[in-house]
């Protein structure tokens, strides 16, 4: 019998004499594997990067949004918030620690001849608690500014860069369309959030100012709660449930009209969506591992066809029908293998690369590596079977005549 | 001149042909390349099979390499009939016992002289060391020591045709067929192949069968065959027959 060694010695020399035509035939599985691992590895920094964001967020955010439950018609009729139920919230809530009033809009920001499109949110001194943010330099605004309204304003590190370079943007004014408000501090750098939104991007003003300067009516759109350390989610939930019932005068019978989200469960979510959308690419992906397969299958077979002479040779001199099969499967899973290998290392590079684009930690999946390897292999022994077959049926007689 | 031969068998020939008939095709189309052939060889023969194209020679030729099978009739090898056998113990069969010297050669390209001598060894399992030794001492009993390490597209045709005449021998076979060994070759070059296969068959004793249409290279054989027409035209010892 031919050893299997001698075997796989022999297609390396086969596929070395033609190397032009084995990386041309590896090519796709080189992508397959590649494309494979690559979404694996990206999907799985995107989801540890989701989970770091969850847990820098806290568990203890609630989200409080009028209109029914996520789902399809939830904006009809809803009725807004007022500033009342947000002091309602506070005062009767006890396991609250802060509650936030959060109504925003994308506005241009015009500082000089500078200006730039960001999120202006009206909100109070709470929110830069809840929302884990801290105020780099300058100060929070004043008891009296948020009562009155005042013109003046906190801004994010994106607007800071955009609109004054390197200038200190502290006792300078900008204009939001009509309002020209002063910044009076400058919020700590937050990154990228979960959903890849710059978080730093963002005007904070008094809820009053926007308000009356920019939306013009007295509406609330979200309540932003954070719950005291140790006090259970749930049960605020519930009782910020109840309070708004009964503030929206709704009857038992009555579907609740807003919504108290609690931010844990959108994060499942959302890692959740993320880890779907991966398995959704590398299926994708996989697809065209089978397409290198079939690559694979089409070489290997002109291959065959080529070298029929040799086969009739090798079979006139004693090669039984298994040892011709042998040999073309053996080249057919080495190719495959090495191009398994290769879409390994560029997947590995790849990711890496995107993973620094992306912002997303690169996290090293030897699972997904070992699986695509396997599979690159199997894709060998799978698409080679046909054409070696085909060569170890051959006459010998007629393989020898064959020019 | 026209005189059949028949020779008798006495079931201790090497090969024996009986009533071997080939048709290729069926009804209408079918072509009888072999109208039933009797034929024995013994051991130790040297026998040049002659006839114009199509009169069966190569067909036989192919029978008796164990390659085909007869469609009627028996041929025994060594007392076994290979028309009973399957294709793998065929295979075996040639393996263990037979060496080609196909017409145009036929040798790996880019694969070194040396690598093409090894190739039989390969399947008989010899191990590395003995198989590069064997077929290095096959390339020195065509005299091509020297040239193991080229390719056969940096070889003359007639070292070309050495090269296959020692990846024929490196087995030591029983018998050694030879289509048409010195078909390419001009007169100089064949008769160093002649010599060298009259040299095989007088001091290593193996057996030859080869396919010719040039009367002087059979003249070097011990034993003419002439085929005609599917059939044996005329079988004798060199000299007699013609």
């Amino acid at each position: 019998m031919l050893m299997l060694w001698s075997t796989v010695l022999l297609a390396l020399r086969e596929l070395k004499r033609n190397v032009m035509r084995s990386i041309l035939t590896i090519l796709g599985i080189v992508i397959g594997v590649g494309a494979v691992i690559t979404m694996v590895t990206i999907g799985g920094g995107a989801t540890v990067q989701v989970r770091q964001q969850i847990a820098s967020m806290g568990s203890n955010l609630l989200m409080v949004s009028p209109g029914k439950r996520l789902g399809p018609g939830q904006s009809s009729g809803n009725i807004p918030f007022k500033q009342a139920d947000v002091e309602a919230i506070a005062r009767e809530v006890s396991s609250v620690a802060s509650v936030a009033p959060v109504s925003s809009q994308s506005i241009q920001a015009v500082f000089g001849n500078q200006n730039w499109s960001t999120q202006v949110t009206g909100s109070n001194n709470q929110y830069f608690r809840v929302t884990n943010r801290s105020i780099r330099s300058g100060r929070q605004f004043s008891d009296s500014e948020l009562r009155a309204g005042a013109a003046v304003c906190i801004v994010g590190e994106t607007v800071r860069k955009k609109l004054f370079g390197g200038q200190d943007p502290l006792g300078e004014k900008i204009r939001l369309q009509k309002l020209s408000c002063e910044v009076i501090g400058l919020l700590e750098g937050k990154g990228q959030s979960t959903m890849g939104m710059d978080q730093d991007d963002i005007v904070v003003i008094p809820l009053s100012t926007y308000q009356r300067r920019i939306s013009g009516n007295q509406d609330v759109a979200i309540i932003q709660v954070s719950v005291r350390d140790g006090a259970p989610t749930d049960k605020a939930q519930r009782d910020i449930q109840l309070l708004m019932r009964e503030r929206r005068h709704l009857s038992p019978s009555d579907d609740d009209n807003f919504n108290v989200m609690d931010m844990k469960e959108i994060a499942k979510m959302l890692t959740g969506t993320t880890q779907l959308l991966t398995a959704l690419l590398s299926a994708v992906a996989a697809v065209s591992l089978l397409v290198g397969g079939i690559g694979i299958m089409n070489i290997m077979l002109v291959s065959v066809t080529e070298r029929t002479r040799e086969i009739g040779i090798r079979l006139a001199i004693g090669a039984l029908e298994s040892e011709v099969l042998m040999q073309f499967l053996v080249e057919a899973v080495v190719l495959s293998s090495f191009g398994g290998l290769i879409g390994i290392v560029l997947a590995l590079t790849a990711s890496v690369w995107l993973a620094g684009v992306l912002r997303v930690p690169f996290v090293f999946n030897a699972g997904i590596v070992v699986i695509a390897f396997l599979f690159s292999a199997a894709v060998g022994v799978i698409f080679g079977y046909f054409p070696a077959l085909k060569a170890a049926r051959l006459d010998p007689i007629e393989a020898l005549r064959h020019e | 001149m026209n005189m059949i031969v028949l020779r008798q068998m006495d079931g201790q020939s090497l090969i024996e042909l009986q009533g071997v008939t080939k048709v290729y095709g069926t009804g209408q189309a079918a072509m009888h390349a072999l109208r039933g052939i009797d034929l024995g060889i013994e051991e130790g023969d040297f026998l040049a099979v002659m006839g114009p194209s199509g009169s069966g020679k190569s067909t036989c030729m192919h029978i008796l390499g164990c390659l085909d099978t007869p469609t009627a009739g028996t041929y025994k090898f060594k007392g076994i009939e290979v028309g009973k056998l399957t294709r793998n113990q065929r295979t075996r069969l040639r393996r263990f016992y037979l060496g080609f010297v196909f017409q145009g050669y036929n040798l790996l390209n880019r694969t070194s002289a040396l690598e093409n001598v090894e190739l039989p060894l390969i399947y008989r399992g010899v191990p590395a060391g003995v198989r590069r030794a064997r077929a290095l001492q096959a390339l020195e009993t065509v005299g091509l020591n020297g040239w193991e390490s080229h390719t056969p597209g940096e070889l003359s045709e007639g070292q070309q045709q050495r090269v296959a005449i020692a990846r024929a021998i490196v087995t030591e076979p029983a018998v050694l067929f030879a289509d048409e060994p010195t078909g390419n070759l001009d007169t100089a070059r064949s008769r160093e192949i002649m010599d060298l296969l009259n040299g095989l068959n007088r001091d290593q004793g193996i057996t030859i069968v080869m396919v010719t249409h040039e009367p002087d290279m059979a003249a070097y054989a011990k034993r003419i065959v002439r085929f005609l027409d599917g059939l044996v035209e005329s079988d004798g010892q060199n000299g007699r027959a013609t």
